[in-house]
């Protein structure tokens, strides 16, 4: 049999090699060039997308330089005109920050806020946005149930969990004596966990609505293919649909971990501010009475330029861990 | 493929953006932070100008009369009024104002405690600066305008009324628990308990008092402050640069509450509502702004109540012990532009029958001297504000300090932890409040 010599891969030529093989051509001129170079082939695109580059410019870019720059600063708001001077500090704002008791105790609050909202919102959501995928009776009913919540204002839903959890309230008529005491929200142990069960059961709709949209491209043969060989109902969910939404689980970790860290109304309704001994004060909490009713917006931002080194930290270890697992 | 030259290009020109970008926003909020030359002060001049009141719908109700008079009378001064824009607190709105330079030229709903922030903001315009000002603020409001005053002798506001906070209690519920409902053992702090244990225990209240729980700052002036003052004679938070509650005044109030806490006589979680209106609580302090809200609809009163002094450890049956005035200032600010119609119709809107439309519309206490008198036919049609009008001569208001509002936070953060939540000792708890707020009081007075 007669074998045929292998021939090299085809591979396109690149760009280079296609210049390369043209005739040379009158040299460009240098101001058509660099116009060339700054605005692509297609000015027109930055045209489109101008008008929102300007709105994340002076809604987003300059608050937050300007937040920068202000935790660097002896700094107060003042009315246009007065002279006052705006001394660099260095990084005395930042000691003040992490000197400050209150701070670190809210920086604790929200580590246990993120401990039991995270793993608890990713599996609630991935278990039942997986029921809700399976033809159960009143699917839609069940899915509209769990969406409410979470478009309903916090403000209603809050009166409704304040009566459910008060002392004389459900939870505690249920419990009986394995009810707290104190009770759950004015409770210094119980407090912050309790915001962290609220905040999971209200955002939950978003998440399953996620996660049902996931499971939509996982392919219906695999499970097929598991229940064949004889998977549970477990297996079937551990092999095949954890890993088959391994990027929208990513996503709703990334936001829950982004939710947690910007707390503030929950905690604030639920806890009637910062709850009891502070147990439930959240560091955005602490910028709001920092920087907007004491005036000591160089503290609150000090604060906040913090807290978002924080969360970044926290979410590329959790992409370093991911992509290790991956 | 993209093609590697290209591509490479296009990392770049992103990176370069982005830094740029980055680095513009860094520049650019350098000189948005950056002090701006003073501007001189306005001159006195004449023309419309705008004006913000309270929600409060009484208020909105005398506003718009007091409006309506001045500009039948003065066309070309024309005055707009309109309801101060809502927030979590109006002081929030009132800085956000000032910070932005938008603030109108008077707004009737100055909380005395915001304005040492006001003033150090630069938003205030000092009422010095008006002829005959002084006088006239102190021939209105009398020797109690001093507290008003800054530490350089300023007036930055004007005292405008006040709502002496004092004791309301639900007759129904006292007459179910058995207790006099004309005149309740209230006197003593001893008493009190007494009769708020019976309240509870009875079955009558669920509650016997239920001031707010919450750690916002302000909410210590409907819990300690008032008891504070009627228990030190009329001793201010701080006074002379030194906090004056770590005394056995101040003790004794901690304790006082404490003990209501501890026995689940107050109650320490949130509740939505006027736990007092809705006859969850039996009893609640407050001034004379709700009696409009409690005597709901004539015919059908939302709430039978009736009032009685702070009590005190030793024993109080006097409207002319100190309590503390929940009052608010008119304050005149930096960006009025006619300054003169300003005080014009600051002066028009505390005269003496516009102090009279006032009280008559909203039951609050104009900061006038010798209100009995003046108005003796007013509070013979309405007897039930007699005695807010005797109180509103012993009140005590916010003491004038830089970062006042801080001051007030570090005070709440510590009673909350000691005397609500029971957390630690309530001497310990107003050490450690004292000691915090004469370093704060202290720094901010140096140079």
């Amino acid at each position: 049999m007669k074998v045929e010599a292998e021939l090299p891969p085809r591979t396109r030529p690149s760009v280079v090699e296609l210049e390369s093989e043209l005739p040379p051509s009158a040299p460009e001129p240098l101001v058509k060039r660099l116009g060339r170079v700054a605005l692509g082939r297609q000015p027109i695109g930055l045209a489109f997308g101008a008008p929102y580059a300007l709105f994340i410019a002076v809604l987003f870019a300059y608050p937050l330089g300007l937040s920068v720059w202000i935790s660097f600063h002896s700094y107060f708001f003042t009315a246009p005109g007065m002279s006052v001077a705006r001394p660099f500090v260095g990084f005395a704002n930042y000691r003040a920050v992490l000197s400050d008791p209150a701070v670190r105790q809210s920086l604790l609050n929200i580590l246990i806020f993120l401990v039991i909202n995270v793993p608890l919102t990713v599996g609630l959501s991935m278990l039942l946005a997986s029921a809700l995928n399976s033809l159960i009776p009143f699917r839609a009913f069940f899915r509209a149930c769990f969406y409410v919540p979470y478009v309903t204002a916090s403000v209603a839903m809050v009166a409704v969990w304040l009566f459910m959890f008060n002392s004389t309230g459900v939870v505690n008529s249920v419990l009986g004596p394995l009810a707290p005491v104190p009770s759950w929200l004015v409770n210094q142990n119980w407090a912050m966990p309790s915001v962290a069960v609220y905040v999971t059961w209200k955002q939950l709709g978003f998440f399953i609505l996620l996660y049902l949209a996931a499971l939509q491209n996982v392919p219906k043969e695999l499970y097929e293919a598991a229940s064949m060989d004889g998977a549970s109902w477990w297996h079937r969910l551990w092999a095949v649909t954890v890993p088959g939404v391994r990027t929208v689980t990513t996503l709703i970790t990334l936001l829950a971990i982004i939710v947690g860290a910007n707390l503030f109304t929950e905690p604030y309704l639920l806890t009637a501010g910062g709850g009891p001994s502070g147990k439930s004060a959240s560091p955005v909490l602490l910028m709001y009475q920092t920087g907007i009713e004491q005036n000591h917006p160089d503290f609150a931002s000090a604060l906040g330029v913090l807290l978002v080194l924080l969360v970044l930290v926290v979410v590329a270890a959790q992409r370093l861990l991911q992509r290790h697992q991956a | 493929m993209v093609p590697v030259r290209s591509s490479f290009v296009a990392r770049v020109k992103l990176r370069a953006t982005v830094v740029v970008v980055f680095t513009l926003s860094l520049g650019l909020s350098a000189l948005g932070g950056s002090a701006v030359a003073s501007a001189k002060p306005a001159p006195l001049s004449y023309g419309p100008i705008n004006i913000w009141y309270s929600n409060n719908a009484q208020e909105i109700t005398w506003g718009e009369q007091e409006v309506a008079a001045w500009n039948h009378l003065y066309p070309s001064q024309k005055v707009t009024g309109q309801q101060i824009p809502a927030a979590e607190s109006s002081e929030e709105v009132i800085e956000a104002a000032i910070t932005a330079g938008s603030e109108p030229c008077l707004i009737y709903n100055t909380a005395p405690a915001a304005v040492p922030d006001f003033e150090a903001m630069g938003g205030l315009v000092s009422l010095n600066s008006f002829p005959g000002a002084v006088s006239y603020i102190y021939a209105r409001t009398g020797a109690l305008a001093g507290m008003y005053k800054s530490p350089d002798n300023e007036f930055y506001q004007m005292p405008w009324k006040s709502n002496p906070v004092v004791i309301f209690y639900n007759k129904t519920e006292f007459a179910k628990a058995g207790i006099s409902t004309t005149n309740p053992p209230l006197a003593t702090y001893s008493e009190f308990l007494a009769t708020a244990k019976k309240l509870v225990s009875s079955g009558a209240a669920k509650l016997a008092i239920d001031p707010s729980p919450s750690s916002e700052f302000y909410e210590a002036w409907y819990d300690f402050y008032p008891l504070y003052a009627a228990e030190s004679g009329g001793k201010l938070l701080v006074e002379n640069g030194k906090a004056t509650f770590d005394s056995s005044a101040g003790q004794a109030v901690a304790a006082f509450w404490a003990q209501l806490y501890k026995e689940k006589l107050a109650g320490n979680e949130t509740y939505t509502g006027d736990p007092f209106a809705d006859g969850t609580a039996a009893m609640a302090i407050v001034g004379p702004w709700a009696i409009a809200d409690y005597q709901g609809k004539e015919g059908s009163p939302k709430v039978n109540y009736g009032v009685a002094p702070l009590p005190t450890s030793k024993g109080n049956t006097s409207y002319t012990v100190p309590t503390f005035s929940d009052a608010k200032s008119i304050g005149m600010y930096a960006s009025c532009k006619n300054r003169g119609t300003a005080w014009d119709f600051l002066k028009f809107t505390t005269s003496e029958s516009a102090d009279g439309k006032l009280l008559s519309l909203t039951g609050q206490m104009p900061m006038r001297q010798g209100l009995e008198k003046l108005y003796a036919s007013y509070f013979k049609a309405n007897p039930d504000y007699i005695d807010f009008a005797v109180e509103s001569a012993h009140i005590i208001d916010c003491p004038y300090v830089s970062n006042s509002i801080e001051v007030w936070q570090v005070f709440r953060n510590d009673w909350s932890k000691a005397v609500i939540f029971g957390s630690g000792s309530t001497d310990a708890a107003l050490a450690s409040a004292s000691a915090a707020i004469n370093k704060l009081v202290a720094s901010n007075s140096s140079p």
